[in-house]
């Protein structure tokens, strides 16, 4: 850092709203995609698993061998098939979700009372509907506490991606403020990054509530 | 195809203009012939054993035994959710094989101990569960959900929109039997219905199921192991022993009175006696006339009456017929008004649809014995006596029990 630099250069921010404001949007996008297709592949998988209950082991810890993995051993072992591209990045980011999705949506299906299923049964749902229109709602706020914790982890690793060129608001932090020995860049990188978690957790939140109004209106009126 | 068909004999074809009291199909016949459940390879000891049994439309028939017997695979084998080794089931004549096993069940009620309520559908939503299973139209669910909410005792507009986790036990267990009985069907199976229940909200439960099924008269297979929720509920109790053999089946009174053999002689109990009382009830009785007095009345009328009457206490009430206490002959000696501070207090109270068995119990519980049969107003319409009881045990001849042998 050169000496003199101050910590954070209001002006800097200012001038560069531009930049900021694309990799912010970048870093969503990296987020969304990776949640979005990591929830479509571990919902698969939770499936299959519920239809053959031997796969458990087999599924969950591939997911945790994955996730297990170090992200620059990832990106070095994937270069020479994808390059240094945005699905190197998206392929790592998923494979990071893949253990807490599975295992979030088994939980969530098994949170299911034994009684509950049998009266579905009783009642004549088919078992298409019995998991749509029961085990499923029934499993949201478990399902949807994987995709909060799923969700900020990814935010925070989307930085790292930054070493193969993607990366979003780790742009601003390893390129910009790094490499460039420029801290307001860094600092700017960093609280969006927070904020963007924080926010996003927030948001899940507040749509599992609105989603499941049954589950707060546990305790009763008296 | 099947849907249009003149003969179809499903609920939903069959009911057709809405009106008051609401309209139901009442019991089809069900039938076991046969039915032989093994959980194990051929050979093993089955859970459900050679089980033939003939339940009539319209009544409940309670299957009862101890833990083992096979009671409640018996049950699940009529909407296949247990699917029978060999042997026919039939409802009115009906293979249940030959039915898909979600078109079968979304034609009977099913209800369960733990009641199984949907936890993310409000209580509208819940009891409106099969006739959405069965694609009625949207005003039809709502304006059935309402009849059977007030049917089984729950204020539509009170509880409608409300999650079972706001609801207590005994109006869970109300929703449960609405939903089950939401599209109207001929059969209905209840699995220890009433089994998560305190004593005394069972006791309530059970009175108001009994009034309900004399209204929708429904097919009900009832699955106990409480001896003495068989005898109060059944039409017809089937008693099961360990292996799913039918040990016997036939009227409460009859297994009470003529127990098959030693198993069933020694499930029911020694006290086999006194059960048989709660399948009379006081209103078959011949009620003796009481001497009423109050606490004007003369001591000289009062023992003139008293020496006319069968009885040895006089009742004592208050200006409505209501009463207050008992006035021993003895104590009405002399001359001038009746004294009530000399009354033995507390009469029990007994209404004409109290079992013999708790009128004798309340009997036996006061100094007098005697009970006083009060109206819905609690007034005095006649005594009972400790004796006319012990009179019908040793007889054996239950009053109004003559005719309902069939």
């Amino acid at each position: 850092m050169p000496p003199g630099e101050p910590l954070l250069r209001p002006d800097w921010v200012v001038n560069n709203l531009d930049v900021i404001g694309e990799r912010l949007g970048e870093h969503l996008g990296m987020t969304a995609t990776a949640v979005g297709v990591g929830f479509v592949i571990s919902f698969a998988l939770a499936l299959m698993i519920r239809r053959h209950r031997a796969l458990t082991t087999a599924v969950i810890g591939a997911a945790g061998i994955l996730y297990a993995v170090p992200s620059l051993a990832l990106f070095a072992f994937l270069i020479p098939f994808t390059g240094i591209s945005f699905v190197t990045a998206e392929i790592a980011l998923v494979s990071y979700t893949l253990l807490i999705l599975v295992r979030n949506i088994l939980l969530g299906l098994e949170s299911v009372p034994p009684d509950v299923l049998e009266a579905a049964d009783g009642m004549g749902y088919t078992s298409r509907q019995r998991l749509w229109r029961v085990e499923l709602p029934i499993a949201l706020p478990i399902i949807v506490a994987g995709l909060r914790i799923a969700t900020v982890t990814t935010i925070g690793l989307v930085t790292v991606t930054s070493l193969i060129g993607q990366g979003g608001l780790g742009y601003l932090i390893v390129v910009a403020g790094i490499n460039a020995f420029f801290p307001t860049a860094i600092y700017v990188g960093a609280l969006l990054s927070v904020a963007l978690a924080v926010a996003a957790d927030a948001l899940l939140l507040a749509a599992q509530r609105r989603l499941t109004p049954w589950s707060s209106a546990r305790g009763g009126t008296a | 195809m099947t849907t249009a068909a003149p003969d179809d004999r499903s609920p939903v074809a069959a009911r057709g203009q809405p009106s008051n009291p609401p309209p139901s199909t009442t019991g089809a016949v069900v039938e076991l012939d046969h039915v032989t459940k093994r959980y194990g390879p051929p050979g093993s000891s089955p859970a459900v054993n050679e089980l033939s049994l003939t339940i009539p439309a319209g009544e409940v028939c309670v299957l009862v035994g101890p833990s083992g017997c096979g009671k409640t695979t018996t049950m699940k084998m009529i909407n296949r959710l247990v699917e029978p080794t060999s042997g026919r089931l039939t409802i009115d004549g009906r293979d249940v094989m030959q039915l898909s096993p979600v078109d079968l069940r979304r034609r009977i009620g099913y209800v369960i101990q733990q009641v199984g309520l949907f936890p993310h559908m409000t209580v509208g939503e819940n009891t409106g569960v099969v006739p959405r299973l069965l694609r009625w139209p949207q005003a039809r669910i709502r304006e059935r959900v309402e009849e059977l909410l007030d049917l089984v005792g729950l204020e539509a507009a009170a509880y409608r929109d409300r999650y079972p986790s706001e609801l207590s036990g005994g109006e869970r267990q109300r929703v449960g039997v609405a939903r089950a009985l939401a599209a109207d069907p001929p059969v209905m199976l209840m699995d220890e219905p009433f089994g998560a229940v305190d004593p005394i909200r069972r006791d309530r439960l059970q009175n108001e199921f009994l009034r309900l099924q004399s209204r929708v008269r429904k097919t009900i297979v009832f699955v106990t192991h409480d001896v003495d929720e068989a005898i109060k509920m059944a039409d017809r109790i089937a008693i099961l022993q360990r292996g799913g053999i039918l040990a016997q089946y036939d009227t409460p009174d009859a297994i009470l009175s003529h127990p098959a053999n030693e198993f069933v002689e020694r499930f029911v109990g020694a006290d086999r006696g006194l059960k048989r009382l709660s399948l009379a009830r006081v209103r078959d009785l011949e009620l003796i006339r009481p001497v009423l007095v109050t606490a004007g009345t003369d001591r000289t009328d009062a023992r003139r009456e008293l020496q006319a009457s069968a009885v040895d206490f006089a009742l004592l009430a208050d200006e409505h017929g209501r009463p207050l206490g008992w006035i021993r002959a003895t104590d009405v000696d002399g001359q001038g008004p009746i004294d009530p501070e000399r009354a033995t207090p507390g009469a029990s109270l007994i209404e004409p649809e109290t079992t013999l068995r708790d009128a004798l119990s309340a009997m036996l519980a006061s100094s007098v014995q005697l009970g006083a049969v009060v109206d819905e107003d609690e007034r005095v319409v006649g005594l009972i006596s400790v004796d006319q009881i012990s009179e019908v045990l040793q007889s054996g001849n239950l009053p109004g029990k003559t005719d309902a042998t069939g």
